[in-house]
């Protein structure tokens, strides 16, 4: 019955088939294929990704949860825990921007409140294609309004993240939702099914052909017709999600359960044997009892479908009357569909038969790993010598081009599609540095941000992976905060070529390096393999969500200038490296060369000072330097300040005037004092061995700078900011 | 005095709209379940902000039948107070205690962002610790926000002064640009005509502590607790709670 065919449906190989009878000691039947198919999956499986994870450090004395639950959980002390995670969503995003993005919302808020945490911030990575492409507007408009759609209904603040544009992601674009959650430490949960006679109770959406992406047989095996096939894309209920969110943890605050997991991938297949596996017990379930909102559905069907905003709960048998009463409050139904049971055995009926009878040890904790073949990536391509790059005449209208350039432009036509501020803790807005959100009732804050250049890590993977790390670790310094854990989403092309795998090692790497240098955990994450559409993949694109804590929120610091007449400091040294850069590929159509260089102790020590001068109350604002070098920084110094306050700089220096203003070097900060403290500040930072020099003051109109006494650029603040305002809505504009 | 927060299944405000009038305004506070018949003794009802049911249909349109809103309905006739925020704004034009209707924003998109609004009358029991002709910097977040209603209603509604707040730019002036939403004549917030019941699309719970970036929106809230403590000379002397917004 299951032949060569059926396992390519399935996405098995041979081996793996063999596997399987092996472990189950019978042939399966074709709904247990089924279930094989979806949890060895690469996304459930972590088959050719799990080898390499384990370079990651994940260690460390707050983390109470590293890789392996639903989400990270960090300390953060007063009783309190976070809960994170960041998960893609890239393939059925652009298939239907909407409800891709929307469901990506919805699936990792799950993860969050799964664990007993209330989430309180969503943060988003987007990649698309240039936005001078109609299809590649449509794609992020619909990504956009998905998550704006999905979050504000629900309630959880969507406080940042980044969104970058780029041809690789023309037929491919990312999507990355990261989510924070906030629990009492002593009231997590976690995925368990323990306790034999245990009640196993269904909570949520009820089952539907959505997301079955088997669900593409030979009817006749089925005795159904072919028009019962549905896109593979799920569609989203905020309203139903919400509703599950608020009867979840209430249940969890009032400890009527014993654990409880969300159906997300593989629902219900994989929720139950999971929670059992975990426990290392049983489970039996009865498919009749599973609420259905269609008619004739196979159990293949009902197994695998992907329908949203479901749970699975497991309460004692005392407790049920008191959980089933907590959701009907919320409107919604907990029947019970089986019981724990003892001998780590997955029993599943559906009409009387026992359709499902499998070992759940086999199905979750035995996938096989791959070492898959790798081939080292090669040299960037070169970027010409500087000397054979034109110096542009007007560096003025450069920094005009580069701030209208989409990946640095002003991002608010996207934030202010998103609530933002709902739970009112958010302190600081989208489009600076970090996000940052106060917890009620503490004098601590938490900060968090988004950050990968996918550029640098197409020309150097592992460079390009500890400048993500290092460029998150930053911007968190730049608020104040102290980075505390990380979670990631790795965003790969196809893991069966040797070169992607080769990136994908480096990165990892890369990622790993970093991570030990700064001392904070990764806490888990989430791989994105085969984002290649046409032969093509895109750029490899680790994205890194941080995590970092502020002790006292009165010490926060923002990135716009506070006032006129005050100091501005470089901390960091310029060096020459157009690599990679943004001016490189602007003004002269280059995606070539080395990305900056990284020393991560060097980044340490001057991210280290920065910390200790804001604890000190010497910093007035700060912000780091990244996309467009020292030129654009200054300008968003300018714009993120109340008033738009301009700057007068002058620069020593041997560098290029053009690498000057728009190198990337890295480990870069503009900082600003009160001209009474830049003795203490600069003092401090010479003896610390962290590169620091005043390089002008704020005040007046322009963002103005000279090179020891020779003024390179003159542009009016307004003008730079009308050029870094309105580009993104151009794109947008509705044509009447 | 004592205020009641309306929990509605999709509202997502009512936790803020507890926050600020319990933390920030220090006044007894109590959530008011949506299937309950009792209003608890509070002196004003708060309908927040969120989604209640989902939107679905038409904002406001199911969490009206709500079992609770005969309560408030009978309530607000008594003359008690209640103030409709954002969604709750939606849910009283749908209840019939305001007139008039929302429609989707100017641009079709979601808005979430520091909003100036000019205070009409600062008269109203709403507005009393304001004066007239101040700005008000506090946020919006919604997508039905873009307020509508018939020709003729509309000029009752300026005639009886029902008009309390209006979209204005930084310096109070009334702009095409500065009402993002396109409500006709501007309108942020309005009354009924008897002025117990008002209804704004901006979040003054989201503006009522300084570190969420403007106090602005505590006008609101000491005005109730102005307006209402002195009618109840029992309770603690309003004076304390007087804003410092002259």
């Amino acid at each position: 019955m299951i032949d060569q065919a059926l396992l390519d449906q399935h996405n098995l190989t041979a081996d793996e088939y063999r596997l399987i009878v092996e472990l189950i000691g019978k042939e399966p039947n074709l709904t247990e294929l089924g279930i094989f198919s979806v949890m060895w999956s690469e996304h459930c499986g972590y088959k050719s990704s799990r080898v390499h994870l384990k370079k990651l450090p994940t260690e460390g004395p707050r983390v109470v949860q590293g890789p392996g639950e639903n989400a990270g959980i960090l300390d953060i002390g007063d009783g309190l825990v976070v809960v994170f995670k960041i998960e893609s969503h890239n393939h059925p995003s652009y298939i239907e921007p909407y409800q891709g993005a929307a469901t990506g919302v919805g699936g990792i808020l799950r993860d969050i409140f799964t664990m007993g945490a209330r989430p309180i911030a969503v943060l988003d990575s987007l990649r698309f294609g240039p936005p001078d492409d109609p299809k590649n507007r449509s794609v992020m408009e619909g990504v956009v309004s998905g998550i704006s759609g999905y979050g504000n209904s629900i309630g959880v603040p969507t406080v940042g993240g980044e969104v970058y544009f780029d041809p690789c992601y023309n037929l491919n674009p990312l999507v990355n939702v990261f989510c924070l959650g906030l629990a009492e430490k002593d009231k997590i949960f976690y995925a368990k099914a323990e306790g034999a006679g245990n009640k196993v109770l269904y909570v949520g959406a009820k089952t539907g052909r959505d997301g079955i992406h088997g669900a593409t047989m030979a009817s006749a095996e089925f005795g159904m017709e072919t028009e019962h096939k549905r896109p593979n894309v799920q569609v989203g209920d905020p309203f139903k999600e919400k509703l599950l969110l608020e009867a979840c943890l209430e249940v969890m605050d009032r400890g009527l359960i014993v654990g409880i997991q969300d159906m997300g991938a593989a629902g219900l297949t994989c929720s139950t044997t999971e929670m059992a596996a975990k426990s290392g017990m049983g489970v039996v379930v009865d498919l009749d009892k599973v609420p259905q909102r269609e008619e004739g559905m196979t159990p293949y069907e009902i197994l695998l479908s992907e329908s949203q905003e479901r749970m699975l709960l497991v309460a004692t048998p005392d407790n049920v009357a008191a959980v089933q009463a907590v959701f009907a409050k919320w409107d919604l139904d907990a029947p019970v569909i089986g019981e724990v049971v003892e001998g780590g055995r997955a029993r599943i009926s559906f009409k009387g038969q026992v359709v499902v009878d499998i070992p759940v040890d086999a199905v979750v904790n035995l996938c096989p790993a791959y070492t898959r073949p790798s081939l080292p990536p090669g040299p960037p391509p070169p970027a010409p010598p500087l000397e054979a790059l034109p110096l542009p005449e007007d560096l003025g209208a450069v920094l005009l081009k580069l701030l209208a350039s989409p990946t640095i432009a002003d991002k608010e036509w996207v934030f202010r599609q998103y609530d933002h501020m709902v739970q009112i803790n958010t302190v600081v807005l989208p489009g600076a540095d970090a996000a940052v959100l106060r917890i009620k009732g503490s004098p601590k804050a938490l900060a968090m941000t988004l950050d990968g250049n996918a550029l640098y890590t197409r020309l150097d993977p592992r460079t390009g992976a500890r400048i993500a790390v290092a460029e998150a670790c930053r911007n968190l310094a730049c608020v104040g905060a102290r980075p505390i854990g990380v979670t990631n989403c790795l965003n790969f092309g196809s893991p069966e070529k040797p070169e992607v795998m080769g990136q994908f090692e480096q990165a990892v790497t890369g990622i790993a390096e970093a991570c030990r240098t700064f001392g904070i955990p990764v806490t888990g994450g989430n791989v994105s393999f085969y984002n290649d559409t046409e032969g093509l993949s895109i750029h490899p694109t680790p994205v890194l969500g941080i995590v970092g804590l502020i002790e006292d929120i009165r010490r926060l610091v923002r990135p716009g200038f506070r006032a006129a007449g005050d100091a501005i400091v470089l901390i960091g040294e310029s060096r020459e490296e157009v690599g990679g850069t943004e001016y490189l590929l602007a003004q002269h159509g280059l995606r070539a060369g080395a990305p900056p260089a990284i020393d991560l102790e060097q980044e340490k020590r001057n991210q280290d000072f920065l910390l200790e001068a804001i604890e000190a109350g010497l910093v007035r604002s700060a912000h780091d330097l990244s996309e467009g070098g020292l030129a654009v920084a200054l300008a968003e110094c300018a714009f993120h300040g109340r008033g738009r306050i301009g700057c007068e700089v002058d620069l020593r220096s041997d560098l290029r005037d053009d690498v000057l203003l728009f190198g990337e070097s890295q480990s870069r900060i503009l900082v600003t004092c009160r001209p009474a403290d830049l003795g203490g500040l600069l003092g401090s930072a010479a003896a610390r061995g962290v590169p620091a020099e005043a390089i002008g003051r704020t005040g007046g109109t322009w963002i103005a700078v000279e090179r020891s006494g020779r003024g390179i650029l003159r542009v009016p603040v307004a003008e730079a900011y009308e050029a870094w305002k309105t580009s993104l809505p151009s794109y947008f504009q509705i044509r009447t | 005095m004592k205020f009641g927060v309306v929990q509605f299944p999709g509202s997502n405000c009512d936790f803020d709209a507890y926050h600020a009038l319990s933390r920030a305004m220090k006044r007894p506070t109590v959530m008011l379940w949506h299937k309950d018949h009792d209003l608890r003794g509070v002196d004003c009802v708060v309908l927040p902000g969120g989604f209640a049911y989902g939107d679905y249909l038409r904002v406001g349109a199911i969490a009206r039948f709500s079992p609770l809103m005969q309560e408030v309905q009978a309530f607000a006739r008594r003359g008690g107070h209640v103030l409709g925020i954002c969604n709750g704004f939606q849910v009283l034009l749908e209840l019939g205690l305001l007139p008039g209707a929302m429609l989707r924003n100017k641009n079709l998109k979601f808005l979430c962002q520091h909003v100036h609004i000019r205070v009409e009358d600062a008269r109203t029991d709403f507005t009393r610790a304001a004066r007239k002709g101040q700005v008000l910097r506090i946020p919006i977040a919604h997508f039905d926000g873009n307020y509508y209603a018939p020709a003729r209603a509309l000029k009752e509604i300026e005639r009886r002064g029902q008009v309390v707040f209006r979209y204005c730019d930084a310096d109070g002036r009334v702009t095409d640009e500065a009402n993002v939403n396109g409500s006709l004549h501007a309108i942020a917030g309005i009354r009924n005509e008897a002025g117990n019941v008002l209804g704004l699309m901006p979040h003054p719970e989201r503006a009522s502590e300084a570190l969420l970036g403007s106090t602005d929106g505590r006008a609101i809230f000491e005005s109730l607790i102005f307006s209402l403590e002195r009618r109840r000379p029992s309770r603690r002397p309003a004076a304390r709670t007087r804003a410092r917004h002259d």
